[in-house]
């Protein structure tokens, strides 16, 4: 079959990979209708994840057709139409029975090596490294899909591919990150990142009734797609952050920020900025952290800092005082897709969101590696690209 | 230029890795060997300066490595411009002892800094981060029955019912709790930064 591999810094593929295979009775093979390139696949791009091995087959986010179950798999059937969610999960361990799937306890088939690397290990995903189980991604025209019984969402045939794709990740991941927030009516969510993630954020946001939302970024194009979704766009290359938000909250500040950009975030004219961009040049840290420091400062005591953006390793000059004598709250993680996606989908079904507006590029699978360049340097509009196998 | 779409890395992409390393290796020589290179062109006594251009090489060469390695690129193309003008002042003066060896410099610098300008103008060209059209997006609300209608919707009908019951307080339901109420609105109304009732 056909897939996008991984082989370095930069360095995507469109090659030719063996087939995928039943390996255990639990498994489903997936024939790919849709997948998409998510910003966290730049952090692979970019080389920023640890633990990948040249020949990865990579992408998380992807849907299509069941072709072949195992032996012991129930509830799919050949024929099936289902959106794979990009957090394998069990279905029966203690987190996944709490709802908690992304720190699924089974999945990670590389646990002992995650353990070493976190402490203890989160589920396995598709295509995200051997930390995260070094599984195959979905930016190809076949998947083996583990635990299949509980790693799919069955999706009607009314709706659209591109109406339901983002139910594996994108979706959930800004729900989530907005429910995290605990927002009330009379609340200021501000999100710093106007990228896929970051539009969720601003709509879920908006359905959970914040008073006002405020969306964060320096790309015009993603500002005025965040302001369509009742956001107050705010382009830190012309206004500052503190001053614009400080007059939006009387003086108070934000009650609950989101990081929706995560592990690159860069705003070239901070001193923090450049100071992370030596250091991680210098290899004596992995990710940058100015939006979370930002968050931390503006933040109202008492507030709620809510992070889906992925941070990979170490960071620096984080600034505990204040986030410790603010009282500030923070909640983050990986995204517990299956805890959210019934709820999603009636919201699709129901007309009262519809998550293709994301879509600015749709292209062959064979163009990936060219469109992972044009979704990076943020050419043409590109906000999301969905690659048709 | 025809481009290889299977392919995220395109030839230049390439040269520009081949150009940094080069770049470290012949900087990591010039900081640890200076006096070889001083000697070798003639130049005795200017070790500084020759360790100032190595240490100049590694770091456009670890920038030329780099996800973004145009500023690098310009910032070496730069220094290659340097670079040749200081040989050429060398070539200038017609009793050079170390003619020979200057010239054959002059050719190297030159190749390195033509590699140096292409791999600069073709990254700026096919990188240019945000080019392209930019396309009218105000109208993709995402919610086809209206912003509107959107709002609280959610929140209105009653939180999320799919979520197991025993979870911890992040996720359970974020229906209203606190409603927004005259009094409140009036009280901040009235806020000066710095006031006493600076609430």
């Amino acid at each position: 079959m056909k897939a996008l591999c991984w082989h370095g810094k930069n360095d995507i593929r469109y090659e030719t990979v063996p087939d995928p295979r039943i390996e255990d009775p639990r498994d489903a093979i997936i024939n790919v209708s849709s997948c998409a390139i998510c910003g966290s696949d730049l952090h692979l791009f970019h080389h920023f994840i640890p633990a990948m091995e040249s020949g990865d087959v990579v992408g998380h986010e992807f849907m299509g057709e069941v072709m072949e179950v195992g032996a012991e798999t129930r509830d799919l059937k050949v024929g099936d139409r289902v959106v794979v969610p990009f957090t394998i999960t069990c279905g029966d361990c203690e987190q996944c029975r709490r709802g908690n799937f992304s720190l699924c306890e089974r999945s990670n088939r590389n646990k002992a090596l995650a353990d070493k690397v976190f402490g203890h290990a989160g589920a396995g995903l598709f295509g995200y490294s051997h930390l995260t189980g070094g599984y195959a991604g979905g930016q190809a025209e076949y998947v083996r899909v583990p635990f299949a019984d509980n790693t799919h969402v069955k999706v009607p045939d009314s709706l659209t591919d591109e109406q339901v794709l983002f139910l594996g990740d994108i979706f959930p991941t800004g729900w989530q990150a907005a429910v995290q927030c605990d927002i009330e009516p009379t609340d200021t969510v501000v999100v710093w990142g106007a990228g896929p993630v970051g539009q969720f954020c601003v709509r879920s946001a908006v359905l959970l009734g914040a008073e006002q939302v405020v969306a964060i970024d320096n790309v015009p194009e993603r500002l005025a797609m965040a302001e369509a979704g009742g956001a107050i766009a705010l382009n830190f290359d012309e206004e500052s952050v503190l001053a614009r938000l400080q007059e939006l909250t009387q003086g108070k500040g934000p009650e609950k920020c989101i990081d929706a950009v995560g592990l690159e975030s860069h705003v070239p004219r901070s001193i923090d900025s450049v100071y992370d961009r030596f250091k991680q040049a210098m290899m004596l840290e992995n990710d940058r952290a100015h939006v979370l420091r930002e968050m931390i400062y503006v933040c109202r005591p008492g507030g709620i800092l809510s992070i889906p953006g992925v941070y990979g390793g170490l960071i620096d000059k984080v600034p505990m005082g204040p986030l410790m004598n603010k009282g500030l709250t923070v909640r983050t993680g990986q995204t517990h897709v299956k805890r959210w996606t019934d709820e999603l989908l009636s919201l699709i079904d129901d007309g009262q969101i519809d998550p293709s507006f994301v879509v600015t590029h749709s292209a062959g699978l064979e163009q990936g590696p060219d469109m992972y360049n044009t979704f990076r340097d943020k050419q043409d509009g590109c906000v999301k690209v969905v690659l048709k196998p | 230029m025809n481009i290889d779409r299977r392919h995220s890395l395109q030839p230049s992409d390439r040269l520009v890795r081949g150009l940094g390393w080069l770049g470290i290796g012949l900087g990591l020589y010039q900081l640890l060997a200076p006096r070889s290179v001083t000697r070798a062109l003639g130049v005795e006594g200017a070790e500084a300066l020759v360790r100032t251009c190595g240490a100049r090489g590694v770091a456009t060469g670890f920038g030329a490595l780099s996800v973004n390695p145009k500023p690098a690129l310009w910032a070496r193309s730069a220094g290659d411009i340097l670079d040749l003008a200081a040989l050429l002042a060398l070539l200038a003066d017609r009793d050079h002892p170390k003619r020979g060896n200057v010239k054959l410099a002059l050719v190297g610098v030159g190749a390195c800094a033509a590699g140096h300008l292409y791999c600069a103008r073709d990254q700026t060209r096919r990188h240019a981060y945000q080019a392209g059209r930019t396309p009218d997006y105000s109208t993709r609300s995402g919610f086809p029955q209206g912003l509107e209608r959107a709002r609280g919707a959610a929140a209105r009908s009653g939180g999320l019912p799919s979520r197991p019951a025993a979870l911890p307080s992040p996720a359970r339901s974020p229906g209203p709790r606190l409603q927004p109420t005259a009094s409140y609105r009036r009280d901040t109304s009235g806020y000066a930064k710095g006031s006493d009732y600076d609430y």
